[in-house]
């Protein structure tokens, strides 16, 4: 009776509207000519062809190893370039017949090392690595994740020996930088950044992709360590190479938020709100500016952690943490996440995020797995020292 | 088409492609969105997935340019449905239970536009248990999740479905028959309330129960008893046949075109208005009641259809529904019939409320006529 479906429609718009006010409800576009969605890129485009031809080559033949790993290395860079974690479980897909095999061949291992790695299985990779590398100690690659993944666990001795494992397998440079990254964090950093240079300097043919990671560690470094000519130097020679690099640009924004430089953090970043990395410095150079888009990134930043939150997500708790304390003011949630953070990853970054936010929420006790970490490495950075210091005045 | 026609399509375009280039959208792991209700009439709900997702699965830009346009979707709807329906099965208490898509609209979440598809699932029981197996993209993308919103009887719950469980099962809070009858019961109580053709049509009848029709005029009733006998023949007659009606139609022993079910309740209002003015059928009023009762009987049967069934408890709601139905009706006797008795004597009440009243009632219901029959809308009710 349509009278009664009037009344029903009316009764349960208000309820609606009472209930859930502000939220968006599903609509029925106007015109067909409607643009609903962009999609990352063309099918025309050279890049995406060359993922389509791959595809088109796996699902001929899907137990082809060959195919299935140049496939998903491609998803992995695209993730690294565009920041999209769709990749992920596309590569994921391609290394299906191999995903759960007790025992697969060295490449699906390490390939899904790889993988596991970037969703914080660190155990699971390493696990992978290890076999990988007793199969074929010649593994270069394998030896570098194994290297990465021991650096973000802050287990130094085992860092140090891929390291060493790394440089008779890889180019000099990447050995050295390697090493250097292990010395940077372990009350060597000036001789790390030397070290770093002097590679640099005898390897002016290496590929651009190699000295972005290997610039990127020796502006870090120095950032660190109180030389910010230093790091901003390197910052703009990693940048001057033009590869997408969200990590890269996160560091970069970072070290200029530290030095009170938002504006700059507003130029470089302004196309970059795709990536949850990038728009929580955006967001924070904003506050710092008191910038009028500060409140619609704050609520986009709080609409994907609560996202990632239903999906049980634990990927950008280190970012979540920095959400909750620099931009909502909510100290003891940002501590929480930074503890939580911290039994997973512990690289100077996470360090420094939880001294923060235990110093914010007037516990200090929650540090204390940092100030250990920082007595037993003998870490240099004066960002650091200071929060422990402050944190050692409140106790 | 002219020029300004064409200027003003072709500004429309533009905006439209302007609008949806404005923010980029964020990137997160891909989710799709599916929340399920489980209420006394059956289970119904919604998926949300993600066009970007539907695009690497089956193709929506079909002319290849990176944009997803609304018509491009439109085409793809069948083939949506289809192809999400097979990668999603419900079972209730270990029987499967058939899910039918409904329309699709569109809906944008933190990264993107996402296509919703209405579904309704239709288990063989109301289920104890429901078992979901959810299968969506697990072959393209195993890091794909499905975040559920599983709504029952004002119990919500939330479950992350995946290759990692493919199927997970839920035990439901059990309606016990007594909640479900009660529910039928409170939607007949709800329709009679804002059905106003059949609250008029009553009232109608009603309205000169107090009084007397004597030489051409209308006089107060002596008796509080007499007006009382008069409003009870005129309820039950109603009642019982609207009763009998409702009945027949639900069980499917009679079916009548609904809107000429709808139009004779309408001309049914207007000869019970006009009656009051020019009294023709006076005592017998009762009679009246009984046969157009018969015809508001169908005009139940459809409101009850519209709510939708259970299987495996028609009778129930049948008769929820219907008591729901007559406890409506007798609340707003009880109301009237004190009142009316109160102002009978009055020029008020024997004037303006009987006469302009019911002249009035028959203009409402000549319209609801008119609409009805020649299939417009005028009224706001």
């Amino acid at each position: 009776m349509q009278r009664l479906n009037i009344h029903r429609l009316v009764l349960a718009a208000l309820l609606s509207t009472l209930t859930a006010l502000g939220a968006a409800a599903p609509y029925r576009p106007q015109s067909d000519q409607q643009v609903l969605e962009k999609l990352p890129a063309r099918a025309a485009d050279p890049r995406m062809r060359e993922l389509n031809d791959l595809r088109h080559q796996l699902q001929a033949s899907p137990q082809d190893l060959g195919v299935a790993v140049r496939l998903a290395r491609r998803y992995y860079e695209q993730v690294a370039a565009e920041g999209d974690p769709r990749y992920i479980g596309y590569a994921q897909a391609a290394m299906a017949p191999w995903w759960n095999l007790a025992d697969p061949p060295v490449q699906a291992r390490v390939m899904r090392a790889i993988i596991l790695q970037f969703g914080h299985q660190f155990d699971a990779a390493l696990a992978d690595l290890d076999a990988a590398l007793r199969a074929d100690p010649g593994n270069g690659e394998a030896w570098a994740w194994r290297a990465a993944i021991s650096m973000v666990q802050a287990h130094y001795p085992e860092a140090r020996g891929a390291c060493a494992q790394l440089r008779q397998h890889a180019s000099a440079l990447i050995g050295t930088a390697c090493e250097a990254y292990v010395d940077s964090v372990t009350g060597k950093a000036a001789a790390a950044a030397e070290a770093i240079r002097s590679a640099l300097r005898q390897s002016p043919q290496a590929s651009p992709g190699e000295q972005l990671w290997v610039l990127t560690r020796l502006a870090e470094i120095e950032a660190r360590r109180g030389k910010p000519v230093q790091a901003e130097e390197a910052y703009k020679a990693a940048l001057a190479l033009r590869l997408d690099d969200g990590y890269l640009l996160a560091a970069y924004a970072d070290f200029l938020l530290d030095r009170q430089r938002p504006a700059e953090v507003l130029a470089l970043l302004k196309d970059s709100t795709r990536s949850d990395l990038l728009l929580l410095r955006l967001a924070l150079a904003a506050k710092a500016l008191n910038a009028a888009p500060r409140a619609g990134w704050e609520h986009d930043l709080a609409a994907r952690f609560d996202a990632a939150r239903l999906r049980g997500d634990k990927l950008h708790q280190k970012e979540e943490a920095r959400f909750e304390l620099e931009l909502r003011g909510q100290a003891p949630k940002a501590l929480a996440l930074a503890r939580e953070n911290y039994t997973l990853q512990r690289e100077p970054a996470d360090a420094r995020i939880l001294l923060e936010a235990a110093l914010a929420a007037h516990q200090p006790d929650a540090a204390e797995p940092v100030l250990k970490w920082m007595a037993a490495s003998g870490i240099e950075s004066a960002a650091l020292n200071t929060l422990a210091h402050q944190l050692r005045g409140g106790k | 088409m002219t020029r300004l026609t064409r200027f003003v399509v072709v500004l429309f375009a533009v905006l439209c492609g302007m609008l949806s280039a404005g923010p980029a959208q964020a990137h997160k792991p891909s989710d799709s969105y599916l929340t399920l209700t489980v209420g006394a009439q059956g289970i119904t709900g919604q998926w949300d997935i993600a066009l970007r997702d539907l695009d690497f699965a089956i193709g929506l830009d079909a002319d290849g340019d990176g944009n997803i346009t609304w018509g491009e979707l439109r085409a793809k709807h069948a083939d949506i449905a289809a192809y999400a329906l097979a990668r999603l099965a419900v079972q209730g208490d270990g029987a499967a239970c058939a899910i039918a898509p409904g329309g699709q609209l569109v809906d944008d979440h933190t990264d993107g536009a996402y296509t919703v598809i209405a579904l309704k699932v239709d288990c063989p029981k109301p289920p104890a248990a429901l078992a979901l197996s959810y299968r969506l993209f697990a072959d393209l993308d195993p890091q794909h999740r499905g975040l559920l919103k599983l709504e029952s009887h004002g119990q919500t719950r939330t479950a992350v479905l995946g290759p990692q469980a493919p199927t997970q099962t839920f035990e439901l809070q059990t309606i016990s028959l007594v909640d479900q009858f009660l529910a039928y019961a409170r939607e007949g109580v709800f329709h009679i309330w804002i059905g106003y053709d059949h609250i008029l049509f009553l009232l109608s009848l009603l309205l000169p129960a107090v009084l007397l029709w004597r030489a051409g005029v209308w006089h107060a009733a002596a008796s509080f008893r007499a007006g009382f006998i008069d409003v009870l023949k005129i309820v039950t007659s109603f009642t019982v046949a609207h009763s009998i009606t409702l009945s027949l139609a639900t069980l499917g022993v009679v079916s009548l075109p609904s809107r000429w079910v709808e139009s004779a309740i309408a001309a049914s209002v207007v000869l019970a208005a006009l009656n009051n003015v020019v009294p023709v059928f006076r005592g017998r009023r009762w009679t009246v009641a009984f046969g157009f009762g018969l015809i508001h009987g169908f005009g139940f049967a459809s409101v009850l259809a519209d709510l939708g069934l259970p299987q495996g408890a028609l009778l129930l709601a049948l008769v929820g529904f219907n008591l729901g139905v007559e406890v409506g009706q007798l609340t707003i006797v009880s109301a009237f019939l004190p009142l009316a008795f109160g102002l009978r004597r009055t020029w008020l009440y024997q004037r303006l409320v009987l006469v302009s009243g019911s002249l009035l009632i028959a203009l409402i219901a000549g319209i609801w006529l008119a609409e009805r029959v020649f299939n417009f809308k005028l009224l706001p009710f």
